[in-house]
């Protein structure tokens, strides 16, 4: 699967999906056809609807008008077939569990009963998965006494370790730093292009993973464009999308984004993003 | 100032550890302790899910409620045990249906508490029998606890057991990362709910032993000292229902040899437990 581009197996499906909440319609006549192993970065101003297009995949959110599908099947209320990597979100000191219980709960967290009782087979999984995250090396440690960087690779980890039709990534990169940040979304990467996972990854900075990106959806006022990078990041493209004047700037390989709405107070609400999540 | 009894010089201290008869008094209570035990066990290992929901509030919330469910059956003539076991279940799926967000119910909790406490006492200020069943259920009174009653607190401590023992796996994701939790298909609304009764059966029967005030003692000290020395999935819930054992029979068997209520026994025993691990935790790497 080191090109996506030449497979035509569709893995996720949105058809004519719309999201409203009351009067406020969110996105409407999305089309989406994901294929195997393709990368898929999903950006657009905060409360556009990028998390909320993650809750519809997983079952949580109910489209207002259309339909999504996984391998022909329509999604069911928190569907196992996807794989999930939430916020960084440090974890307290005094949590009671090691790097292997995290990961572990990714293949049987939902069953009722007590944690690693046998299952020579899940520990075996569990193992080989922590592996390939390259996180053996603290997989024995306290998960709470980890840096931000080591807990998120054990929850990619935890997502991938049930060998999930989909991976969803809901701004898995923030408050890491540089190098965390590129170790966090090489194993991504690395696990689509080895098991042909396609990943749908929402962010506000494309930069960390614009290598990646085979297609962007770009959610704003209500609309959204499709489109691989060098379609959708136009300053043109985006100007009609915002209904306002947006340059789209190259800087030193880097995509700069500048005169959006939310622009001028990014910080702020960033910030108020976080906060919210943590309030939750 | 006569009639109060001395606390210092021989006589004071016969009040504390006096240990003749000890055999006979041990035969009396020995109900008492096994209630003590199951109690421990339960409340050790439900404590270890207390810490990690952020919920120590919460459990003196619900103990303030069972308090006045218990002082309302007091009035009425009913069952103390029914009394509170209704309070602390009625107040804990209240607090679990206001949802996940910390902030949002500590808030609620502190609205609530005062008004069970007061409700608590109103229905002791009309009620005219003993005195020392009403000062019990503040701050405990097992050994007038009879027969029966203790059979119901042990039965009470197995089911809210068993809660725990089925939902375990979900409840520690759910405690985790309730949005992944939420993601994999847990479902985390009844998860919490099924927790919040557990955690209002066990508190009804802590209200019973160590008294609505005191209840942190055996919810969450043993938990809070437990994880003070291992992050291990496995060995804390064992040290924290160790701890817990050890504080409410430990606090009943001194406090036979004396003529104070068992409830300082059982507190001192569970701060000296948490101050060792702090100690221990600090010095040595967690396991």
């Amino acid at each position: 699967m080191s090109d996506a581009g030449d497979t035509n197996d569709t893995v996720l499906s949105v058809r004519s999906g719309r999201l409203s909440f009351g009067e406020r319609t969110l996105w409407s006549d999305l089309d989406l056809d994901l294929r195997r192993g393709e990368f898929l970065t999903v950006l657009g101003s905060n409360g556009s609807g990028k998390s909320s297009l993650l809750k519809a995949v997983l079952g949580l959110q109910r489209l207002t008008a259309g339909s999504i599908t996984i391998d022909g099947r329509t999604v069911t209320h928190g569907d196992r077939h996807v794989g999930y990597v939430p916020q960084q979100r440090l974890i307290p000191p005094g949590t009671p569990m090691r790097g292997r219980d995290l990961v572990a709960l990714g293949l049987d967290g939902h069953r009722p009963g007590l944690p690693m009782l046998g299952r020579r087979e899940a520990r075996r999984r569990v193992t080989e998965m922590i592996e390939a995250a390259g996180a053996t090396g603290y997989a024995d440690r306290p998960v709470g006494r980890l840096s931000g960087g080591e807990q998120q690779r054990l929850r990619v980890a935890q997502a991938l370790v049930g060998d999930p039709s989909v991976l969803l990534c809901d701004e898995p990169l923030l408050s890491l730093d540089l190098q965390q940040q590129r170790a966090v979304s090489a194993l991504i990467d690395a696990r689509r292009r080895s098991h042909g996972t396609p990943v749908v990854f929402v962010t506000h900075d494309v930069n960390p993973i614009l290598a990646a990106t085979d297609r962007i959806l770009y959610f704003a006022n209500g609309r959204h464009r499709l489109g691989t990078p060098d379609e959708v990041l136009r300053s043109d493209v985006l100007s009609e999308l915002y209904g306002t004047p947006v340059e789209v700037a190259r800087i030193r390989g880097r995509v700069v984004v500048l005169g959006t709405p939310d622009d001028a107070h990014c910080e702020a609400d960033h910030g108020d993003q976080v906060h919210q999540r943590w309030a939750g | 100032m006569t009639h109060l009894l001395p606390l210092v010089g021989p006589e004071g201290w016969a009040r504390v550890f006096n240990f003749e008869d000890y055999g006979r008094l041990l035969q009396l209570v020995q109900y008492s302790l096994l209630a003590a035990a199951v109690l421990g066990v339960v409340g050790g290992i439900v404590g270890v899910f207390v810490m990690q929901r952020d919920m120590a509030f919460a459990v003196h919330g619900i103990s303030e409620l069972s308090f006045a469910g218990a002082a309302a059956a007091l009035l009425l003539g009913t069952s103390v045990v029914a009394g509170s076991l209704v309070g602390s279940v009625v107040a804990a799926v209240a607090i679990g249906l206001l949802g996940p967000r910390a902030r949002d119910r500590n808030s609620v909790i502190g609205v609530l508490m005062p008004f069970g406490l007061g409700l608590g006492i109103l229905f002791l200020a009309l009620y005219d029998g003993r005195a020392s069943s009403k000062f019990g259920l503040l701050t405990g009174q097992i050994i007038s606890v009879d027969g029966p009653q203790l059979g119901w607190l042990i039965a009470i401590c197995a089911v809210a057991l068993a809660i725990v023992l089925v939902i375990w796996r979900p409840l520690l994701f759910d405690s985790l990362d309730p949005d992944v939790a939420a993601a994999r298909g847990v479902p985390v609304r009844t998860v919490s709910l099924l927790f919040m009764v557990a955690l209002g059966l066990v508190v009804s029967v802590a209200v019973q032993i160590v008294g609505a005030l005191l209840v942190l003692a055996l919810l969450v000290t043993p938990a809070a000292a437990a994880l003070r020395v291992s992050a291990s999935p496995v060995v804390v819930p064992v040290l924290a229902a160790s701890f817990a054992v050890l504080a409410a029979v430990g606090g009943i068997l001194l406090a036979l040899g004396g003529s104070l209520p068992i409830s300082p026994y059982v507190t001192t025993i569970s701060f000296l437990t948490y101050l060792v691990c702090r100690v221990v935790g600090s010095v040595g790497t967690r396991t």
